[in-house]
């Protein structure tokens, strides 16, 4: 699996997922000046709405795969001796499957 | 202290010989600069390290941030205690780093995708750009300290 996404798909999946979250985080800026939250109540609600998950939730895919990237790319830049870089880079994996796991689980706990 | 020496003077016996046979023109008499804190990084040298560091360091801070979003939703005694944190002088200074991080790698990743699409990519523009990052990264930092502080 790691063999076939080192190159150009990954090069790719790491930029998209760049523009991606540059326009989000210009979304976020914009929208939490014009209309700032003040209560959990509020924050929870706007969380919870179907829309704002799925954005959300796009979001991290596109964060957890340009970290993963980026991660591996410096894993693989500089881990000594180069015999480790497979293993390193299935327990990276692992992390980002997790945290990818930990923050869909916040989503829809935030649906409940 | 001496800023030169000679490889020969670090190299064991038998590494020596192995890299003669492989990178001959390495061990020449030519002396080799080794002070790292004598070598001048070029600006775009340093503004596209600097985004690989800053990287790094948020992929650090991508758990606690997770966190930090669990406590925010979860219930209303834990979203207070979040909140909270951002009464604390220390959390404050330490949310003005992380913009300054946060900030040169967004505007050092900008300038690495026109970099990909040719623009800017001569050096005379390449500097410029990379000192317009530098600058506009720390520009972002102070403004955000002087919202915060």
């Amino acid at each position: 699996m790691n063999r076939k996404l080192a190159g150009l798909p990954s090069w790719f999946l790491q930029r998209v997922g760049a523009v991606f979250m540059l326009l989000f985080v210009l979304f976020f800026l914009v929208y939490f000046l014009l209309y700032p939250l003040h209560s959990y109540v509020e924050w929870r609600a706007w969380v919870a709405r179907p829309a704002m998950s799925i954005a959300l939730f796009a979001f991290f895919a596109a964060l957890l795969s340009h970290m993963w990237v980026g991660l591996r790319d410096v894993l693989f830049d500089y881990v000594r001796p180069a015999s480790l870089r497979p293993m390193l880079s299935g327990l990276l994996s692992i992390g980002m499957a997790g945290i990818g796991a930990w923050l869909a689980w916040i989503l829809l706990r935030a649906q409940m | 202290m001496s800023l030169f020496c000679e490889t020969t003077s670090w190299a064991s016996a038998t590494n020596e010989e192995l890299s003669m046979k492989k990178y001959p023109s390495a061990f020449s008499a030519r002396p080799v600069f080794l002070n790292l804190t004598q070598i001048q990084l070029p600006v775009g040298a340093l503004t596209s390290i600097l985004h690989r560091i800053t990287g790094v360091f948020l992929a650090v801070g991508i758990p606690f941030a997770v966190y930090l979003l669990d406590l925010s939703l979860a219930n209303q005694q834990s979203f207070a205690k979040v909140t909270d944190l951002f009464g604390n002088l220390a959390f404050k200074a330490g949310m003005v780093f992380l913009v300054w991080v946060l900030a040169h790698h967004i505007l050092a990743g900008i300038r690495h995708l026109l970099t990909d699409f040719d623009v800017g990519s001569t050096l005379h523009s390449g500097r410029r750009s990379a000192w317009t990052v530098n600058i506009v990264g720390l520009a972002l930092a102070l403004l955000a300290a002087g919202a915060m502080l």
